[in-house]
């Protein structure tokens, strides 16, 4: 009954590996994240940055270790957390044939939120007037994505999980989506943003972190935080890059050569 | 559980209400299905009357292979499969809405092919209730089963073909007991002919309705 990880930890993954078949797509990743931070995960494309945001909203089955998820154990757990985390994935999850609003509306339902905070996520997100009376069908991918995002404000969740969140967005999109990070975690919300534009999260991040062939392999702070750098990291380029995705068995942590 | 279901239905009937893929592609379809068994049947009143309920049948089975496939498409486009995951909506609430969506759907249809199925062979229906007391049992079994192996089938790049392949067998129950009831239902027919297969259907639709409560979650996570 208890949650496993102390009440200030968010997330909590411990060795943790997971798999698509035979294919690791997490090959034991450590990483704890606490209630209010705003972690930046970066790395090379394939490196495991998605499917760790998958693997934290439950998509993908942890093979082994240890997951706790807003302090709960994601297995006996798996609708309560869901309920209380958003992710913005690369798909928005519309249906094509709703509108914007009946769209936003069966999300927020769904996820059992407050269905008034939907009017003030659509003047957030400008999708008011006939964009909100226009069928997701004929929306471009930068409205589509602002429809997600929209979903996300007007659900409120207490752990956002976006995997490249500016990705299609133009440049006053991007500095609302700033805006609506940093008015989330000053309302309590951890947020954990995969990207591969780390510039634009500076000022934002309060961490960051490396994840290459599955597996955190650096992580430094940022921001606000004070100007000192996490553990020195390096990594065997072996390992790091492609071994990792071809074995089918999950690796140990030989990758890392040493941590100081 | 209840309040997920009629959410889902509502989503799914509005989705509906919109593309009218039911309306415009799976009625009409059935439509032909009938008039192509009265063109194979000949011109001759006698078989078409004695083939009606079974050619009924196997319209409903057919349309309805068509309605489970459109709703599991829905759901496949633009991630929503995923979304519906992490929802957080209750799988069972889940499962009941996409089956009473479905439903509702053939339960149209089977109006239309009803009124078909006396226009075009012949057939005269003397018994109402038994009629559509075996329309709507048969059709929560269909919907039940039908939202389950589309379910199971949701995952796979050959969901289309496979979909007929593994839910056509398995609703066989259906067809007969449907068969049967009209049967007895259309004139000419004996009422308590019908009895044990109202039982057949009610037992069907129990043990996939359960069936579909109890698996729908875990077949929608690993999938």
């Amino acid at each position: 009954m208890a949650p496993a990880a102390p009440p200030s930890s968010a997330l909590s993954l411990r060795n943790v590996v997971a798999l698509s078949g035979r294919f690791p797509l997490l090959a034991g990743v450590d990483l704890e994240v606490e209630t209010g931070e705003v972690v930046l995960v970066e790395g090379p494309n394939g490196a495991g940055k998605t499917s760790l945001l998958r693997v934290v909203a439950g998509l993908v089955p942890v093979s082994s270790g240890r997951l706790t998820v807003l302090g709960l154990d994601p297995a006996r757990y798996r609708t309560s957390i869901r309920r209380r985390v958003g992710l913005l994935a690369h798909a928005s999850h519309l249906y094509d044939d709703l509108t914007v609003r009946e769209n936003l509306r069966f999300a927020v339902r769904a996820a059992g939120s407050d269905t008034s905070r939907i009017d003030d996520a659509c003047q957030r997100l400008g999708l008011t007037g006939r964009l909100a009376r226009t069928p997701a069908v004929k929306l471009s991918a930068g409205q589509r994505r602002r429809v997600a995002l929209a979903v996300l404000v007007a659900r409120s969740p207490d752990l956002w999980l976006l995997d490249e969140p500016h990705a299609g967005l133009d440049a006053s999109a991007r500095r609302l989506l700033n805006d609506l990070i940093a008015e989330a975690t000053a309302a309590g919300a951890t947020v954990v943003v995969a990207s591969h534009e780390p510039e634009l999260l500076a000022t934002l991040a309060t961490r960051s972190v490396t994840v290459t062939g599955g597996r955190v392999t650096a992580e430094r702070n940022l921001g606000a935080a004070p100007a000192v750098d996490g553990p020195v990291v390096s990594v065997d380029p072996m390992v790091a890059d492609i071994p990792v995705a071809t074995t089918g068995t999950a690796p140990t942590s030989e990758g890392v050569a040493h941590v100081a | 559980m209840w309040r997920d279901t009629l959410l889902i239905a509502g989503k799914d009937l509005r989705i509906e209400s919109r593309s009218r893929v039911a309306l415009s592609q799976v009625i009409p379809f059935g439509v032909v299905a009938l008039a192509l068994f009265a063109f194979a049947l000949g011109p001759a009143r006698g078989p078409m009357v004695k083939g009606a309920p079974g050619l009924f049948w196997v319209a409903v089975l057919f349309c309805t292979v068509l309605a489970v496939q459109r709703s599991v498409s829905v759901e496949s486009g633009d991630g929503a499969r995923d979304g519906l995951r992490l929802s957080g909506l209750d799988p069972a609430g889940q499962f009941l809405g996409k089956s009473l969506s479905v439903a509702a759907q053939l339960v149209v249809l089977e109006a239309v092919l009803a009124v078909g199925v006396v226009l075009l062979y012949g057939a005269r229906i003397e018994t109402y209730w038994v009629i559509v007391a075996s329309c709507l049992l048969g059709t929560a079994g269909l919907a039940a089963a039908g939202v389950l192996y589309g379910a199971l089938s949701a995952g796979l790049r050959v969901r289309e073909t496979i979909l007929p392949f593994l839910l056509l067998p398995v609703v066989s129950p259906v067809l007969l007991a449907g068969t049967r009831i009209w049967q007895a239902g259309l004139s000419g027919g004996t009422v308590s002919d019908a009895t044990p297969w109202f039982h057949l259907l009610i037992a069907f639709d129990a043990v996939y309705l359960a069936l579909g409560v109890v698996v729908y979650g875990p077949i929608q996570e690993s999938t």
